[in-house]
C-alpha cells in the first residue's frame, strides 16, 4: 500500500482572471497531520476545497489515496468524471467548515446519521448505533436529540466532526474550525481533533491555533499569495523560518 | 430571631452585596387618543350592525334560508376541491419547475424558464377560456409514437370534462406563481448547507430533498398561504371554462332566479370567510412544523400573532 495519502502536483486554481492557487505542491502521508498557515486570502480554503472537489481545478494533479481526483486519465487525456463518480470520492473526504454547516432542521443525530442512511444506505439501527458511539466520542452522548440551534459553538463543531467521521472517512480537512468559537470553547475542539490525530486519523487542517500545530502536527506549511513559500517540521517553521515572509506573518500571529 | 436578622438573611440571598435591586414601580403610561379611537371604532360598527339588521336589502331571512341549501353547500364543497387539488398540483409543479430553474442543467433551466414567461405573462381569465376551448382546438387525445398508428385514442370531451380542465387551468397558472415563491426559498438558505452535503457524498437531488427544501419551507409557507387563500377566491373566475358549479357562479345562478341577489352575495361571502379561517389555522401548525431547530419556535407569540391576524381579517 502506497504509503501517500494526498499528492497535490502543481495546482493551480483561478476564478476568472484571478488566481489564487498559482503552484502547489504538497504531500501528505497516510496517518499524518498536516498544518496550514498563511495569511487571510491565501488560498488555503480553496486549497481544501479542490482536495474534495468542490472547485474544479485550473491546472495540475491531485491524487487522494492514488486516485486522481475529478478525473479519470486514459492515454495521456482527462475525461471529467459523472457526478455520481465525484460524489463516490468525496464520500471518502470528510470535511469540517468554520460555521460548522450543520443541518439546522435536523437534531444532532440525524444530522450524523443523514449521510450514511442517504449515501451509504446503511441500515437504520446500525445507522444510530454508530451515530450514538460517535456523539459519544466527541463528549455529547447527552445531546442526541438537541437541534443545532440549542447547542453552543463548541458542541456545533463536535457534531459536525462526528458528522464527518460517520462517512468513515480516510482523509478529514478542517477549514479553521475554531476561529469562530469563543476562547473558552477553543479547547473542547482541539481536544477531539487531537484524539482523532492520535487514532491514526490523515488531517489537513488550517489553522491558527499555533499550539496545536506544534503539539499535533507532522508538517507545517505556510501559503502565501498561492504558493507554498515554507514547508517542514512545525518545530523548525515556527522557531527558524527561512523566508522573510514567514518571519513576517509569525511575528504577527505568535 | 429579631425581625432585623430575618431581614438581613432574606437579603444574603437575594444579592452577594446585601442588598436586593429595587424594583421598579412606575405610573403606567397612558394611551387616551389610543382609547378614544377604539371607541370611535365600536360606535361605528355597531351603528353600522343596528343599521344593517333593520335594513330590508340585506333581506337576512333569505340569508338564513340559503346559507344551507344544499346547492350552496354542494357548490362550496365543489369550490373547496377546486382550490384543493389545483393548490397540490401548484406546489408540485411549482417545487419542480424552480428545481429545474436552480439545476446546473441548461435545458431544464430554460424550459423553466418559458413555462414561466408564458403563464405569468397571460391573465388567469384567458387562460381558463384557452382550456375550455381545448376539445376545439385538439378533438381527441392519442397516446402512441408520434406519425404511427397511436396506441389509444379518445376523445377530449370524454377525457377532460369542465372541472378537470378548470383545475388544470388554475394549477398551470398557479405553478408559476409558486414556481418563484419556492425559487426564493431556496436561494434564501445559506450557502454552507449545500455545501457540506456535497462534502459529505450526497447527490444535488438528495442535497435539495433532505436538506435545502426543508430548510426553506419556513419561508415557503407563509406567502403559499396567501396563494391558497388567493386560490380559493380565483375559483370564482371557473365560469370561464365554463364550469358553473363553484360558490360564486352557484349562488349567482340562484340569486337570478329568486330576483334577489344581494343576501346570495352574502351568503358566498360566509363560505369563503369560514374556508379563509380555516385555512389560516392551518397555515399556523405548518408554519410551525417547519420552525423545528430554528429558533423561530416561540409558539405563544407565533399564536399571539395569527390571532391577531384573523381578528384583524375577519
Ligand atoms: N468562488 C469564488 N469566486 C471568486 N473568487 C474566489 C472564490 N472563492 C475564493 N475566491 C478568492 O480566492 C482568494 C483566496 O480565498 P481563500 O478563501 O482560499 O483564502 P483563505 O486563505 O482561506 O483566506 P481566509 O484566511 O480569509 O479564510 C480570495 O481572494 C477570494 O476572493
Ligand atoms: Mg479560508
Amino acid at each position: 500500500m502506497d504509503s501517500v495519502m494526498v499528492r497535490a502536483e502543481n495546482l493551480v486554481k483561478s476564478f476568472g482572471h484571478n488566481t489564487v492557487l498559482k503552484d502547489i505542491s504538497v504531500e501528505v502521508k497516510r496517518g499524518e497531520v498536516m498544518c496550514l498557515i498563511g495569511p487571510s486570502g491565501s488560498g488555503k480554503s480553496t486549497f481544501l476545497r479542490c482536495i474534495n472537489h468542490l472547485e474544479v481545478l485550473s491546472g495540475g494533479r491531485l491524487y487522494v489515496d492514488g486516485d486522481l481526483i475529478g478525473y479519470r486519465e486514459k492515454n495521456g487525456k482527462l475525461f471529467e468524471l459523472k457526478a455520481s463518480e465525484a460524489a463516490a470520492q468525496r464520500r471518502d473526504i470528510g470535511m469540517v467548515f468554520q460555521r460548522f454547516n450543520l443541518f439546522p432542521h435536523m437534531t444532532a443525530l440525524e444530522n450524523v446519521i443523514e449521510a450514511p442512511l442517504r449515501v451509504k444506505k446503511q441500515p437504520k439501527a446500525q445507522a444510530i448505533a454508530r451515530g450514538k458511539e460517535l456523539l459519544d466520542r466527541v463528549g455529547l452522548a447527552d445531546k442526541f436529540d438537541s437541534y443545532p440551534a440549542h447547542l453552543s459553538g463548541g458542541q456545533q463543531q463536535r457534531v459536525a466532526i462526528a458528522r464527518a467521521l460517520a462517512m468513515d472517512p480516510k482523509l478529514m480537512l478542517f477549514d479553521e474550525p475554531t476561529s469562530a468559537l469563543d476562547p473558552e470553547l477553543v479547547g473542547e475542539v482541539l481536544d477531539v481533533m487531537k484524539h482523532l490525530a492520535q487514532s491514526g486519523m490523515t488531517m489537513i487542517v488550517v489553522t491558527h491555533e499555533m499550539g496545536f500545530a506544534r503539539e499535533v502536527a507532522d508538517s507545517l506549511v505556510f501559503m502565501d499569495d498561492g504558493y507554498v513559500v515554507e514547508a517542514g517540521n512545525p518545530e523548525d517553521v515556527l522557531t527558524k523560518p527561512q523566508h522573510e515572509r514567514t518571519k513576517a506573518f509569525l511575528s504577527k500571529v505568535l | 430571631m429579631t425581625s432585623s436578622q430575618a431581614r438581613s438573611a432574606a437579603e444574603e440571598t437575594l444579592s452577594p452585596n446585601g442588598s436586593s435591586p429595587e424594583v421598579i414601580k412606575a405610573v403606567k403610561l397612558r394611551h387616551p387618543w389610543r382609547n378614544i379611537f377604539a371607541a370611535l371604532v365600536i360606535l361605528i360598527a355597531v351603528l353600522f350592525i343596528i343599521d344593517a339588521a333593520g335594513r330590508p336589502a340585506y333581506d337576512w331571512a333569505s340569508v338564513g334560508k340559503y346559507v344551507f341549501d344544499p346547492r350552496v353547500i354542494g357548490a362550496a364543497f365543489n369550490t373547496l376541491q377546486l382550490t384543493i387539488y389545483s393548490m397540490v398540483i401548484a406546489v408540485i409543479l411549482g417545487i419542480i419547475l424552480a428545481v429545474m430553474r436552480l439545476s446546473p442543467n441548461p435545458v431544464l433551466k430554460s424550459v423553466s424558464w418559458v413555462y414561466l414567461w408564458i403563464f405569468r405573462g397571460t391573465p388567469v381569465y384567458v387562460q381558463l377560456v384557452f382550456w375550455g376551448l381545448i376539445a376545439v382546438i385538439y378533438q381527441n387525445i392519442s397516446i402512441g409514437i408520434p406519425f404511427l398508428q397511436p396506441w389509444f385514442t379518445i376523445q377530449t370531451t370524454v377525457a377532460l370534462n369542465a372541472f378537470t380542465l378548470a383545475i388544470i387551468g388554475l394549477a398551470l397558472n398557479e405553478a408559476a406563481y409558486m414556481a418563484e415563491i419556492v425559487r426564493a426559498g431556496i436561494l434564501s438558505v445559506d450557502k454552507g448547507q449545500i455545501e457540506a452535503s456535497t462534502a459529505l457524498g450526497m447527490s444535488w437531488s438528495q442535497s435539495m430533498s433532505r436538506v435545502i427544501i426543508p430548510q426553506s419551507m419556513r419561508i415557503i409557507i407563509p406567502p403559499t398561504g396567501n396563494e391558497v387563500i388567493s386560490m380559493l377566491k380565483t375559483t370564482s373566475l371557473v365560469t370561464a371554462v365554463p364550469y358553473t358549479f363553484d360558490l360564486y357562479t352557484r349562488t349567482r345562478d340562484i340569486a337570478v332566479e329568486t330576483f334577489n341577489p344581494i343576501p346570495l352575495l352574502i351568503v358566498a361571502s360566509i363560505w369563503y370567510l369560514a374556508f379563509t379561517s380555516i385555512m389560516m389555522i392551518g397555515q399556523f401548525y405548518l408554519e410551525r412544523r417547519f420552525a423545528r431547530g430554528t429558533g423561530f419556535e416561540q409558539v405563544r407569540k407565533t399564536k399571539r400573532r395569527i390571532a391577531d391576524k384573523v381578528n384583524n381579517h375577519g
